[in-house]
C-alpha cells in the first residue's frame, strides 16, 4: 500500500542524501520524493511516497526519525491528508484535429496549455495522483514527447499539522 | 581569543577533556598537526595505519566509556578509517573522528588526496559534518561529541578543509548544545514499565537476555539486582558479556550461534523474555520464524528503531537501560511474593537438565594444544580480571565461551561488523585507558596479520600488551563452515606461508614465545604476564581442525542447536 510521509529537516547540504541513502541502504521502496525550503529558510520540507508492509513502514518512520537532520515527521497517510502532484506533458499537436482534441481533453481535466509551438503543446496538470494518472491514460492515442511529474506534495487536513 | 581553525580544534578537544587522539598526519591535516605540536594537554598517539587509529580509539572508548578521538588526513586517510567507523557504528561506540579535507576551493575538483568524506562515511557513522566556516568549528565539534555520546552512541565525523583550519576566528567552546532535530529520549514510559513488571511477575518460564546496550548504559548494577531479585535465568549476547557476572548463579552463558545449549533452549522455550539493550541480531535469533515461539517479549532499548525491527514485541520500552531497570526495581520492591515460585522452580529444573549436557565440554589432549584449554588457562591465571580484546573467528568465540567475564567493559570485540584486524589496535586503546592493567589480545594467525603493523606503535609507546595467537594455520571459522557446508573443500582458508611470529615480534622489538606442547601453555602465559613492561607475543600452535561447538547453523532455530559430535559419530562420518 502507498504511504505518504512528510518531514521537516534541517536545510543543510547533505540532508537529502541522508534520506535518500537510508532508503537505498535498507532496501526500502521510494516512489517519489519532493523537497524544497520552507518559509523558514533553515528548514526544508520533504514529502516521500513509499510502500511496504506495516512493519516496514514502522521501520521507515523510525529510521527517518533517527536521522540527526530530521526535525519532525508525520505519516500523512495515517490520517486524512491532501496530496497534490504537478505534471508537465509535451505532446505532438501539429494538426488542427490534434489541437482541438487536446484542448478539449485539457479543459475536461482542468489543466492548462502553457506552451505552444507549431508542432507541440505543453500542458500543465495538477491534482491528486489518480487524476494525473487518469489524464495520462486519456492521452493513450496521443504521441507523448515528454512527461515530467513532480511527485506528491502532501499536507494534513484541518488541524493536522507538521510544524515546529 | 582569536585563534586559527587548527588551534580551535585542539582547544575544543582539550576543553572536552580529551586525553588521547589516535591519528596519522597528512597534507590536509597538517595545520591541525602543527597545532598539536605546540601543546601537551592532548596527547597524540601515532599509529601505523589509519584503520589502527580508528580501532584504537574504539577500544579506548569501549574500555573507558569515554569517546575515542581520531585525527586523520583526507583521501586515503579517510578511506582507511572507514572500516573502523563501520566497526564502531555497528557496536554503537562513541567516537569523534576529525578528518582533514582538501581546501574548500578544490572540493569537487578531484584534487590530490580528495575523497567525498561526508559521502563515503555517511552509511557507517551516526552523523557527519563538513565544516565550511572557521566560526563553526567549535560548535560543530561540541555537537559531534554530544551526538556521539548521547542516545544510542556512535561515531561522528567532522571534516575540516585545509583552508578552514588556517582561517582565524574568536574561540569560544559552548558548554551545552541544544539541537531541535536531535533530542534522544532516555526516560522509559511509566505505563510500559509497569506492564513489563506485571508480565515478569506472572512468568512461568522467564528469561532475561542482555546485550551491548546494557554495557553502554552502565546498567550492570540494576541489572544484576533485578536478576537477583527475580531469581530468573539470564543470558547474554556476545556484546553483553560481563554486564551480569559470568559466575552469577542465574547466568546460563552466552546465547546465539555459538551460545550454550541451556541458554539457547531457554530462549526457545521461554514464555516471557526481557531483552535489555539487545537488538535481536541474526546471529542471536537464528531463524526468526522459529524464534521463541511462545514468548511474550519485553524490549528495553534507547533506539526506537531497534524495537520491533526483527521480532514483534509486546511491551516496548524506549529509554536508557539503566534508568528503566531502576524504575523496574522500584516497582518490584515488595512485589516479588507474587512470583509463581513452583513454576519457576520447575523451569529451573528443566534448565539444569540442559545444563548437565555440558555443551562447552571438549576433548582434552596431552599431545596437541586445544584452543579452548588455552583460554581456560588464561582465565584461571588472570582471575577473570584482564581486559580481553579479540579479532574475529573461532578464537573470538572460544574467548567468549571460555573466558568468564565478571565485569563489564572487559570484553572488547567487534561483534556487529566482525572486523578481523580489530584486536591488536583495540588492545592499544584499552592499554592507554588503563596503563597499569593487564590487556590481552586473543587472536588467530589470520586475523593478527590484518593490523600487524601496529606492533610498531606498541613499541613506540611501550604498551605491554600480551598477544595470545591461537595459531591453527587456517582461517579457522571459514574452514569450519567449509567443513560443515562445503564438503571440506577448504577453498583459500589455509595459509601456506605464515611468518615465524616469534622472530617477527622480536624484529619489532618485542618478546616472542612459541608454545607447541599443552604442558607449556600455563607457564608461557605466566611468563608473559610476569614481563610487566614488555609486549609478549605468545604463538600457540593449536589443533588445526578444532571446531567451535555448540553451533546453530545459519538459518536454523534455537531448538536445532548442534552439540559437539561424540567420537563414534566422528568416526562414522569419516568412514562414510
Amino acid at each position: 500500500m502507498k504511504r505518504v510521509i512528510s518531514l521537516l529537516l534541517e536545510h543543510e547540504p547533505g540532508a537529502l542524501a541522508r534520506v535518500a541513502g537510508l532508503f537505498t541502504a535498507r532496501g526500502y521502496n521510494i516512489e517519489s520524493l519532493t523537497v524544497a525550503p520552507t518559509e523558514d529558510p533553515s528548514l526544508a520540507r520533504m514529502t516521500i511516497v513509499t510502500s511496504g508492509s506495516d512493519a516496514i513502514i514502522e521501520q521507515i518512520v523510525k529510521q527517518l526519525n533517527k536521522l540527526v537532520d530530521v526535525v519532525k515527521l508525520r505519516s500523512l497517510s495515517d490520517g486524512r491528508y491532501l496530496g497534490r502532484e504537478l505534471m508537465l506533458v509535451k505532446v505532438e499537436a501539429g494538426t488542427a484535429d490534434q489541437r482541438n482534441d487536446m484542448q478539449r481533453l485539457v479543459s475536461i481535466f482542468r489543466g492548462r496549455v502553457i506552451d505552444v509551438t507549431d508542432a507541440t503543446y505543453t500542458i500543465e496538470m495538477t491534482g491528486n495522483s489518480d487524476k494525473v494518472d487518469a489524464f495520462l491514460l486519456a492521452l493513450n492515442d496521443v504521441e507523448l514527447i515528454e512527461v515530467v511529474r513532480s511527485g506528491i506534495l502532501g499536507i494534513g487536513r484541518g488541524k493536522k499539522t507538521l510544524r515546529i | 581569543m582569536i585563534l586559527t581553525g587548527a588551534d580551535i580544534v585542539v582547544n575544543c578537544l582539550k576543553d572536552e577533556g580529551v586525553e588521547y587522539i589516535f591519528g596519522y598526519p597528512g597534507g590536509a591535516a597538517l595545520h591541525i598537526y602543527d597545532a598539536i605540536y605546540n601543546q601537551d594537554a592532548v596527547k597524540h598517539i601515532l599509529v601505523r595505519h589509519e584503520q589502527g587509529a580508528a580501532h584504537a580509539a574504539d577500544g579506548y572508548a569501549r574500555a573507558t566509556g569515554k569517546p575515542g578521538v581520531v585525527l586523520v588526513t583526507s583521501g586515503p586517510g579517510v578511506t582507511n578509517t572507514v572500516t573502523g567507523l563501520a566497526t564502531a557504528h555497528m557496536d554503537s561506540i562513541p567516537m569523534v573522528v576529525i578528518t582533514g579535507q582538501v581546501p574548500s576551493g578544490l572540493i569537487g575538483d578531484d584534487a590530490f588526496q580528495e575523497v567525498d568524506t561526508v559521502g563515503v562515511t555517511r552509511p557507517c557513522v551516526k552523523h557527519n559534518f563538513l565544516v565550511k566556516d572557521v566560526k563553526k568549528i567549535a560548535e560543530t565539534i561540541k555537537k559531534a561529541f554530544y551526538i556521539a555520546t548521547s542516545g544510542r552512541p556512535g561515531p561522528v565525523v567532522v571534516d575540516i578543509p585545509k583552508d578552514i583550519s588556517a582561517h582565524e576566528a574568536e574561540y569560544h567552546y559552548p558548554e551545552k548544545i541544544e539541537m531541535r532535530s536531535y533530542q534522544p529520549r532516555t526516560c522509559g514510559h511509566g505505563k510500559m514499565i509497569k506492564k513489563s513488571v506485571e508480565l515478569l511477575l506472572g512468568a512461568k518460564k522467564p528469561i532475561i537476555y542482555t546485550g551491548g546496550g546494557a554495557i553502554l548504559a552502565e546498567a550492570e548494577k540494576p541489572l544484576t539486582k533485578l536478576v537477583d531479585k527475580l531469581g530468573y535465568p539470564s543470558t547474554s549476547t556476545l556484546m553483553g558479556l560481563g554486564a551480569i557476572p559470568a559466575t552469577h548463579p542465574t547466568f546460563l552463558g552466552m546465547l546465539g550461534m555459538h551460545g550454550t545449549y541451556e541458554s539457547n533452549l531457554a530462549m526457545y522455550h521461554c514464555d516471557v523474555m526481557l531483552a535489555v539493550g539487545a537488538r535481536f541480531d541474526d546471529r542471536v535469533t537464528g531463524d526468526l520464524d522459529k524464534f521463541a515461539p511462545n514468548a511474550r517479549i519485553i524490549h528495553i532499548d534507547i533506539d526506537p528503531s531497534s524495537i520491533g525491527k526483527n521480532v514483534a514485541v509486546e511491551v516496548p520500552i524506549v529509554g536508557d537501560c539503566k534508568s528503566v531497570l531502576e524504575n523496574m526495581l522500584d516497582l518490584l520492591e515488595g512485589a516479588t511474593d507474587s512470583i509463581n515460585r513452583s513454576e519457576v522452580d520447575n523451569w529451573w529444573e528443566t534448565i539444569k537438565e540442559w545444563k548437565a549436557v555440558d555443551s562447552l565440554q571438549y576433548d582434552t589432549s596431552d599431545t596437541v594444544i586445544k584452543p579452548q584449554y588455552v583460554i581456560q588457562k588464561l582465565f584461571e591465571i588472570t582471575g577473570g580480571d584482564a581486559y580481553v580484546t579479540s579479532d574475529v573467528g573461532q578464537h573470538q568465540m572460544w574467548a567468549a565461551q571460555y573466558y568468564q567475564f565478571e565485569k563489564p567493559r572487559r570484553w572488547i570485540n567487534s561483534g556487529g561488523l566482525g572486523t578481523m584486524g580489530f584486536g591488536l589496535p583495540a588492545a592499544m586503546g584499552v592499554q592507554f585507558g588503563f596503563p597499569d592493567d593487564l590487556v590481552v589480545c586473543v587472536t588467530g594467525d589470520a586475523s593478527i596479520q590484518m593490523c600487524l603493523q601496529e606492533l610498531s606503535t606498541c613499541l613506540q609507546y611501550n604498551l605491554p600488551i600480551k598477544i595470545v595467537n591461537l595459531n591453527n594455520q587456517y582461517m579457522g571459522m571459514v574452514r569450519q563452515w567449509q567443513e560443515f557446508f562445503y564438503d571440506r573443500r577448504y577453498s583459500h582458508s589455509y595459509m601456506d606461508a605464515l611468518p615465524d611470529f616469534v622472530k617477527l615480534s622480536e624484529s619489532y622489538g618485542h618478546v616472542g614465545i612459541l608454545v607447541e606442547n599443552p604442558k607449556d601453555v600455563e607457564s608461557a602465559i605466566k611468563e608473559a604476564i610476569s614481563m610487566k613492561d614488555r609486549l609478549v607475543f605468545i604463538d600457540v600452535i593449536t589443533d588445526p581442525e578444532e571446531n567451535v561447538y555448540p553451533m546453530i547453523a545459519a538459518g536454523k532455530g534455537h531448538n536445532e542447536i548442534q552439540l559437539k559430535p561424540s567420537k563414534s559419530e566422528v568416526e562414522n562420518r569419516e568412514l562414510a
